[in-house]
């Protein structure tokens, strides 16, 4: 029988919060102010957009200097299906634009009517965005811009007030995430209020949770097990600092519990005993809260303490 | 002096769009088991066992740790782990071997692309200050490459199209491939690379089984010596580089010997068509090199495993008798920013 393997979303989602060195710091705090600055390399060529270390012979670079905000575009590529977060959510040209007065190339969206209407060599301008706040996304997209390359670059100081050190980076990404098959058995159980091992073909050691292999031998795991519900508590330690959003009073103890049948042992809460009662030996069941999709906590059954030597193996 | 090392096994899944109904570890385990096979080893018999894997395409932190479930890293084993593709994790693993501190090692990767929107995972890479924030997808940056490319005159959309062809012809021979035969040129995904022009989004891995001197002979009956590997990397932002030729390919050919002899086999890891103009003119490859007869990436593009499966394609044309040196090319990032290329051969075959 094979049983459909679960799969669910599964959102990243991450702000990045990135420091700025003195270069990057004078480039984004310029784009808020409609300043363009490029660095000038070991080798003379001005290098927009800038960085701190010459790409060719890794010194550090600070010789910063004003461009244009008119350009030449070196290459591009049409997109017709804008993605999201992506600078225009209308079809647009992604473009590499040399600004007059750099000699590298910076990367950007071109906002032109369509594909017959962009080619390499085509004459742009940056488009401000109207909310500036010194990020890369402050240049909007570039824009076609009928115009002959303008002057030279000239020097800059660098120096703005209030100038960006930082910058924060927000990223997400969408899964669909599917555990695979020897856990999908796993958490199909958990749903029956019932845990589940796998028995390792070759060393006949129960996984729980299985993942579908056995790490000592390497081989796949396929032979199901109910382990449990009765377990013996291996190890433990006391919790005493409280970890936000989590409404368990302090001090409580989180334990090793190898279930019975199981040959690792699974972690959890240890309630219904006082803290300082809870010992390595100490036999316990999982208690399941109503609707519950794991064990909320074990709790003590009263049966004598197991014997040291039936769990030393599992510690 | 240094030691000779030699590919002496490889095993690949068949590469497929998806393969939810498997975790990491359950597509990994039967390919680990294949390439032990191959050679008779036993897990407890590998010196150093080395992987390449991303963590952006499983959404998980340390996602590599599952699978080494699937390697029996209990007792404790010589493990290391490269955030690459595994041809990286080759080359940790050939330098192992090369310092003597192991005689064989297990080289396995495998990526999972199907649970994301690769097209924006890859973003990630990218660097964070002035480029990431765009989210320019691994498509649109390609086709800047492509556009660059057809530009200068080094190619136009019709040659673009029977790189395509010609890959997904040779890929029938292939029943690993996920893309075979004819396939259609397709639509724009991003002007001017067309869906055929671009590689197929699937789950797979292959593993690599190296072995040094006496050992690799008794292992496998012609086994596919390491000449040389070397890995170069481009400048960080793309707008200083020259996106229609490779400096860092060619470098990294030169280091590895690939220039004093021709070689009859090139596995070049090109997962746009466009790519694969750039690599054989980085490259210097003539029309006398066979060039991907696996169908390459645009047949099968497992991330972090098919640069692996590059070596591997080679090493086995050379275990089969069908190429005498051979050269293998694997990339990472953007616009073939990281470029490895890996010289391999064969024994001189006695004259029946």
């Amino acid at each position: 029988m094979t049983t459909e393997v679960l799969k669910a979303p599964l959102v990243v989602e991450f702000p990045f919060t990135r420091s700025l060195g003195p270069v990057q710091s004078a480039f984004l705090t310029g784009l808020r102010e409609q300043v363009v600055l490029g660095v000038r390399a070991t080798d003379g060529r001005v290098l927009v957009p800038p960085v701190e270390y010459d790409p060719v012979t890794a010194d550090e670079i600070r010789d910063l200097v004003q461009v244009a905000p008119t350009g030449t575009v070196t290459t591009w590529a049409w997109n017709p299906a804008p993605r999201r977060d992506q600078p225009l959510d209308t079809p647009f040209a992604w473009v590499l634009v040399r600004l007059d007065g750099a000699d590298t190339a910076l990367l950007h969206a071109l906002d032109a009517p369509g594909p017959d209407a962009v080619h390499t060599g085509m004459r742009v301008r940056v488009r401000w965005a109207a909310q500036r706040s010194g990020a890369i996304t402050d240049i909007a997209c570039f824009e076609p811009y009928d115009s002959d390359a303008e002057a030279r670059p000239a020097d800059h100081d660098g120096q703005f007030d209030d100038m960006v050190t930082g910058i924060v980076a927000p990223a997400r990404l969408d899964y669909t995430y599917s555990p695979g098959r020897a856990q999908t058995a796993y958490i199909n159980a958990l749903a029956g209020q019932r845990i589940v091992g796998e028995r390792c073909p070759s060393c006949r050691k129960v996984y729980v949770p299985p993942r579908g292999a056995c790490p000592t031998c390497g081989v796949g795991t396929a032979e199901q097990v109910e382990v449990g519900p009765g377990g013996t508590v291996t190890t433990y330690c006391i919790v005493n600092i409280k970890a936000r959003n989590l409404d368990i009073e302090v001090p409580y103890v989180y334990g090793h519990i190898a279930l019975d049948g199981a040959d690792l042992a699974l972690h959890g809460r240890i309630g219904g005993i006082p803290y300082d009662q809870v010992r390595m030996g100490l036999r316990v069941e999982p208690v399941w809260t109503e609707g519950g999709c794991y064990p909320d906590h074990y709790r003590p059954t009263g049966e004598p303490d197991a014997d040291y030597e039936t769990f030393k193996e599992l510690l | 002096m240094t030691r000779d090392i030699a590919v002496v096994a490889f095993a690949q899944t068949d590469h497929r769009r998806t393969s939810e109904e498997l975790s990491e570890v359950e597509m990994l385990m039967p390919v680990l088991h294949e390439v032990l096979d191959r050679t008779g080893l036993k897990t407890s018999d590998i010196g150093f066992t080395c992987s390449g894997s991303s963590d952006y395409l499983a959404g998980r932190a340390f996602s590599f740790t599952l699978a080494l479930d699937g390697v029996g890293a209990w007792p404790p084993i010589s493990e290391s782990h490269v955030e690459m593709d595994g041809a990286w994790a080759l080359y940790e693993a050939w330098t192992k071997l090369l310092t003597g501190d192991a005689d064989t090692a297990l080289v396995y990767s495998y990526g999972k692309s199907s649970p994301g929107p690769v097209r924006d995972v890859l973003t990630r890479q990218l660097d964070p200050y002035y480029v990431a924030p765009l989210w320019p997808d691994s498509v649109a940056l390609a086709a800047l490459q492509a556009q660059a490319l057809i530009d200068e005159g080094y190619t136009d959309e019709p040659a673009l199209a029977a790189v395509a062809a010609r890959s997904r012809a040779d890929a029938q021979g292939n029943s690993h491939a996920q893309l075979r035969g004819s396939v259609p040129h397709g639509d724009y995904v991003v002007h001017p690379l067309r869906t055929g022009d671009c590689p197929p989004i699937g789950d797979g891995a292959a593993a690599v089984i190296l072995a040094a001197g006496d050992r690799a002979r008794e292992l496998c009956e012609r086994p596919a010596w390491i000449r040389g590997i070397d890995h170069r990397i481009e400048a960080h932002s793309l707008g200083v580089r020259e996106l229609t030729d490779s400096p860092s390919t060619r470098l990294a050919a030169e280091k590895a010997g690939a220039f004093e002899r021709p070689v009859d086999t090139a596995e070049l890891h090109a997962p746009f068509t466009s790519q694969e103009v750039v690599l054989r003119k980085a490259l210097r490859l003539g029309d006398d090199v066979r060039v991907n007869p696996s169908g390459g990436a645009l047949a099968a593009n497992p991330i972090m495993a098919a640069g692996l499966v590059r070596i591997g394609e080679a090493a086995a044309r050379i275990h089969r008798g069908e190429s005498d040196r051979a050269l293998a090319h694997a990339t990472s990032g953007p616009c073939l920013q990281q470029n490895l290329v890996a010289v391999l051969e064969g024994e001189p075959r006695h004259v029946q």
